[in-house]
């Protein structure tokens, strides 16, 4: 047996014993009934959550350094003032409609990652997404998600009502090119309004087979999604309240799922920044809060890792029209309830910005990917990300 | 009434057997010379050019109509069989509107009242007013144009005007202003078939672009990037094409326009713009906004780029790099004139050629519309059928972000399938009126295969259209057809 494998079993063995009882046994079931690569799977009883803040998010006035002179003279319109932000350390703080978030931060469950980025950064939103999504370099095209490759390696159970639920955008993202995933706009109707159609199997164009393909995923999904679950919890108004509602129903029907992927659309603000990040910001921390609180219902808090990702952060110094222009490097948040609380990477270096005016990485974002892997599923990364990348020490034993 | 087009044949959509090929060839040569027509097939095609003269036949007729428009009717689709490729498609560019031909909402048109426009003085009342009134509008405006597309005898026009609003895509959620929605409609419309090179330049000066890509917010001294970077990754060269100081130069290229609320139109102030000397694309001169967009219309990734994506809108997904090369020398030496660009591709092998049948996705719009034209149904009032392409993941007038809708197989998954199937259930559901509307109009086909032949493009996957077929029952054929994933297809 390889040190990966060890390892993984390792890390699925603790899980077992630590998890709810439910996903532990979905866990146990696709385990012992699938093909060798998927007796490891028991890892995928903790629950990964990505929250794709899409457009870009700016990280500067999402982690304000506000003992930094240069952060104010590069905004002289759009940086908070030290008294408005939430203060995290005596250097920084978060902005002000993060404020709902202090909490699990003084629960230290809270990890801020400063820097994340990668080399050679690309300023397009739609190719910098892509290079996330698949786990590429700046340099390198790849055809499929980086959870795509990892459950293709290791399947989930094949109870699992899918690989991943994607909720708030009908972009498959990191889910791109095979997984099973499956969109959902309302868990509840989801069930109900499945299809019948018994498509025989027959040769055809790569168009119908992936309509074929979606067909018996939908089917599957299905039986376990009309499953009645009512939750106590309250959730917020608004796109990405209802996301997260949809995510903790779709979680309290399903036997089980490995990845849930929201979206918050509407970072790229070029323009009249200020008003629209604290709309944004304000909608993310109580939906976060919200999703903990479901979860936390659900007994899946403690199995359960959230993390945030963009394309990129925005340019330090801010245009004339209130915005910011595309950036590089930027702020990224991982809660959960075994996550070790903290500031980790590096405050951003605004006197040491590159000719475009952007920021140098900290934490390369497949760094973060590899956490995941390793510290929370047990997986090897290596084949996954296409190389090995540091850990980061964000979970607790 | 029967129709007396061939019958399904042994293998009629067989995915290496080109019906072109061998039309009309008696029906039973079709069955036992399959072999045959394969090296016939494979001989034609080394003759380029050589198929313009082919005929249509019944299938052929329906791939042109489908891929071109909406789902077309019988009538439509028979008024085409017998005629060259080249003059089928001569007499579809040739027919092809730039207006419309329902007339738009009535505040489309004329000045807005000094008090509808947004001014910082006005009360948070005011503000809900105007806000839920511009609601209103753009779900008229969503009505209005998927009736247009319903009704107009030129789809094609409809077609190219989806295209130019996904290829230059713009969100009224961010512009704000229905009105302005509306005049870049019909700005794609006027030029769907016309010229690129005016198009781009019009887009670039139209006042909900200056709105939704910030040029209106772009002044020297501190330039805002957010259309110099889109007009080169999505509009014209394509990513990797441009380095981030052309886009940096461009963008003080464009610096100096706005948008007048009152009257709608763009304004440009020469104080507001940087006349320096700019470098893009290794050119050097003092470009203002039109010298910079000719840099970008003088190279030729601008015509690649263009030919690719318009591949990938009408014949296959995968575009092949020699014919579109071939094409994009046709279409620049024309100076972007987009008929010709659309002849070539309508001429190429590959658009008639059987492997690419039924390999592209219909839009939500397509399918819909399609829909509604195939079965001549006109339901009025049609903003519910624009909630219904919402479901489905296209929001007319309002696309996720300015690459516009990511299109082809990414149209399908697990909820748009499910609100896809919702509405053809529905639309099914009123099946035996709509027959009987049809049928009396005459011409209308019976019997299970000729119903496929007209809806889709590849033989049915699902037992339900078996079942049917067995029953002979109209109703229920149509309704089994139009519910088999292959109805998805084109």
């Amino acid at each position: 047996m390889n040190e990966e494998r060890r390892r993984f079993i390792r890390a699925g063995a603790h899980a077992l014993v630590t998890m709810p009882i439910a996903g532990a046994i979905a866990g146990a079931i696709g385990g012992c009934a699938s093909a060798p690569a998927a007796t490891t799977s028991a890892g995928y009883a903790r629950l990964l959550i990505l929250v794709e803040l899409k457009g870009g998010n700016d990280g500067l006035n999402t982690l304000v350094p506000f003992t930094d002179p240069a952060y104010y003279r590069l905004r002289p319109k759009l940086g908070i003032a030290r008294d408005a932000v939430v203060p995290l350390s005596d250097r920084c703080g978060l902005h002000p409609a993060l404020q709902p978030l202090l909490a699990l931060w003084k629960r230290q469950e809270l990890a801020v990652l400063q820097g994340v980025g990668y080399p050679a950064p690309n300023l397009s939103h739609f190719r910098s997404i892509e290079i996330w999504d698949t786990a590429s370099r700046s340099d390198q095209y790849l055809p499929t998600g980086w959870l795509t490759r990892t459950f293709a390696a290791t399947p989930p159970p094949r109870d699992y009502a899918a690989d991943g639920f994607v909720i708030g955008s009908y972009d498959l993202g990191p889910l791109d090119g095979g997984a099973r995933a499956v969109t959902i706009a309302d868990a509840a109707r989801f069930g109900d309004r499945a299809p019948s159609t018994n498509a025989l199997a027959r040769a055809g164009t790569p168009a119908l087979e992936h309509i074929l393909r979606t067909e018996s995923d939908i089917v599957r999904a299905a039986a376990q999604l009309r499953n009645n679950v009512t939750l106590a919890t309250r959730f917020p108004e608004g796109a990405f309240g209802n996301a997260v509602r949809t995510a903790c129903n779709a979680i309290a029907r399903a036997k089980g799922v490995a990845v849930v992927r929201l979206t918050l659309n509407g970072y790229d603000t070029h323009a009249d920044q200020a008003p629209t990040q604290a709309r944004l910001h304000a909608e993310l921390a109580d939906g976060l809060v919200a999703l903990v609180q479901g979860l936390t219902e659900l007994r899946r808090w403690d199995d359960t890792l959230i993390l945030t990702y963009a394309e990129f952060g925005r340019r330090p110094r801010e245009n004339l029209s209130g915005g910011t222009d595309h950036g590089t490097a930027s702020v990224h948040f991982a809660l959960g309830g075994r996550v070790a609380g903290g500031l980790y990477g590096a405050e951003p270096g605004l006197a040491r910005l590159s000719v475009d005016g952007n920021l140098a990485p900290a934490i390369d974002f497949r760094s973060v990917y590899a956490t995941a892997l390793e510290r929370w599923w047990g997986l090897d990364s290596h084949g996954v990300l296409g190389g090995r990348f540091e850990t980061l020490p964000i979970m607790r034993a | 009434m029967r129709c007396d087009w061939p019958l399904a044949s042994a293998s009629p959509h067989s995915p290496v057997f080109d019906p072109a090929t061998m039309m009309r060839s008696p029906p039973f040569i079709r069955h036992f010379v399959e072999p045959l027509a394969l090296l016939v097939l494979a001989l034609a095609s080394s003759l380029a050019q050589a198929d313009a003269t082919q005929r249509l036949d019944f299938d052929d007729a329906r791939h042109l109509l489908v891929r071109t428009g909406f789902a077309p009717t019988v009538a439509q689709v028979r008024a085409l069989e017998g005629r060259t490729r080249e003059e089928a498609v001569d007499a579809l560019l040739a027919q092809t509107r730039s207006d419309p031909i329902v007339p738009s909402p009535a505040w489309t048109t004329g000045a807005t009242a000094p008090e509808d426009i947004p001014h910082p003085g006005m009360s948070a009342d005011e503000r809900k007013v105007l806000r839920q009134r511009e609601r209103a509008r753009i779900e008229e405006l969503r009505g209005w144009w998927l009736a247009e597309m319903r009704a107009t005898p030129s789809p094609l026009t409809e077609r190219m005007t989806l295209f130019w609003h996904d290829h230059f895509a713009t969100s009224e959620q961010k512009v704000g202003d229905a009105r302005l929605m509306y005049a870049q409609n019909a700005l794609f419309r006027r030029e769907a078939l016309g010229n690129f090179a005016t198009l781009l330049h019009a887009v670039a000066k139209d006042p909900a672009m200056l709105i939704w890509l910030d040029g209106a917010r772009n002044r020297r001294g501190a330039p805002n990037e957010n259309f110099a970077r889109e007009v080169m990754e999505l509009f014209t060269l394509g990513e990797g094409h441009y380095a981030q100081s052309d886009v940096a130069q461009a963008a003080r290229a464009f610096t100096g326009f706005g948008v007048d609320r009152a009257t709608g139109q763009a304004v440009f102030r020469p104080r507001l713009h940087d006349d320096g000397v700019k470098t893009i694309l290794g050119a050097r001169g003092d470009f203002d906004m039109n010298g910079a967009l000719d840099v970008l219309l003088a190279r030729p990734e601008t015509a690649t780029f263009l030919v690719d994506k318009l591949w990938r809108e009408f014949v296959s997904p995968q575009p092949d790099a020699g014919e579109v090369a071939r094409i994009a020398g046709d279409f620049r030496a024309s100076h972007y004139a987009i008929k010709v660009a659309l002849r070539d591709l309508l001429l190429s092998d590959a658009f008639w050629g059987a492997r690419n049948r039924g390999t592209l996705v219909k839009s939500p719009a397509e399918l819909v519309v399609g829909t509604l034209r195939t079965l001549d149904v006109d339901p009025g009032d049609m903003r519910p059928i624009a909630a219904a392409t919402a479901r489905m993941g296209e929001v007319l007038f309002a696309p996720p972000n300015v690459r516009g809708w990511p299109g082809g197989d990414a149209w399908i998954n697990s909820s748009t399938l499910l609100a896809r199937q919702a509405f053809l259930a529905r639309a099914t559901r009123a099946m035996p009126d709509t027959f009987m509307a049809v049928s009396t109009r005459g011409g209308s086909p019976s019997a299970s295969a000729e119903w496929q032949h007209l809806l889709l493009p590849l033989p049915a996957v699902s037992d339900a259209v078996t079942e049917a077929a067995a029953e002979r029952e109209p109703a229920v054929v149509i309704r089994a057809t139009m519910l088999d994933p292959v109805y998805q297809l084109k």
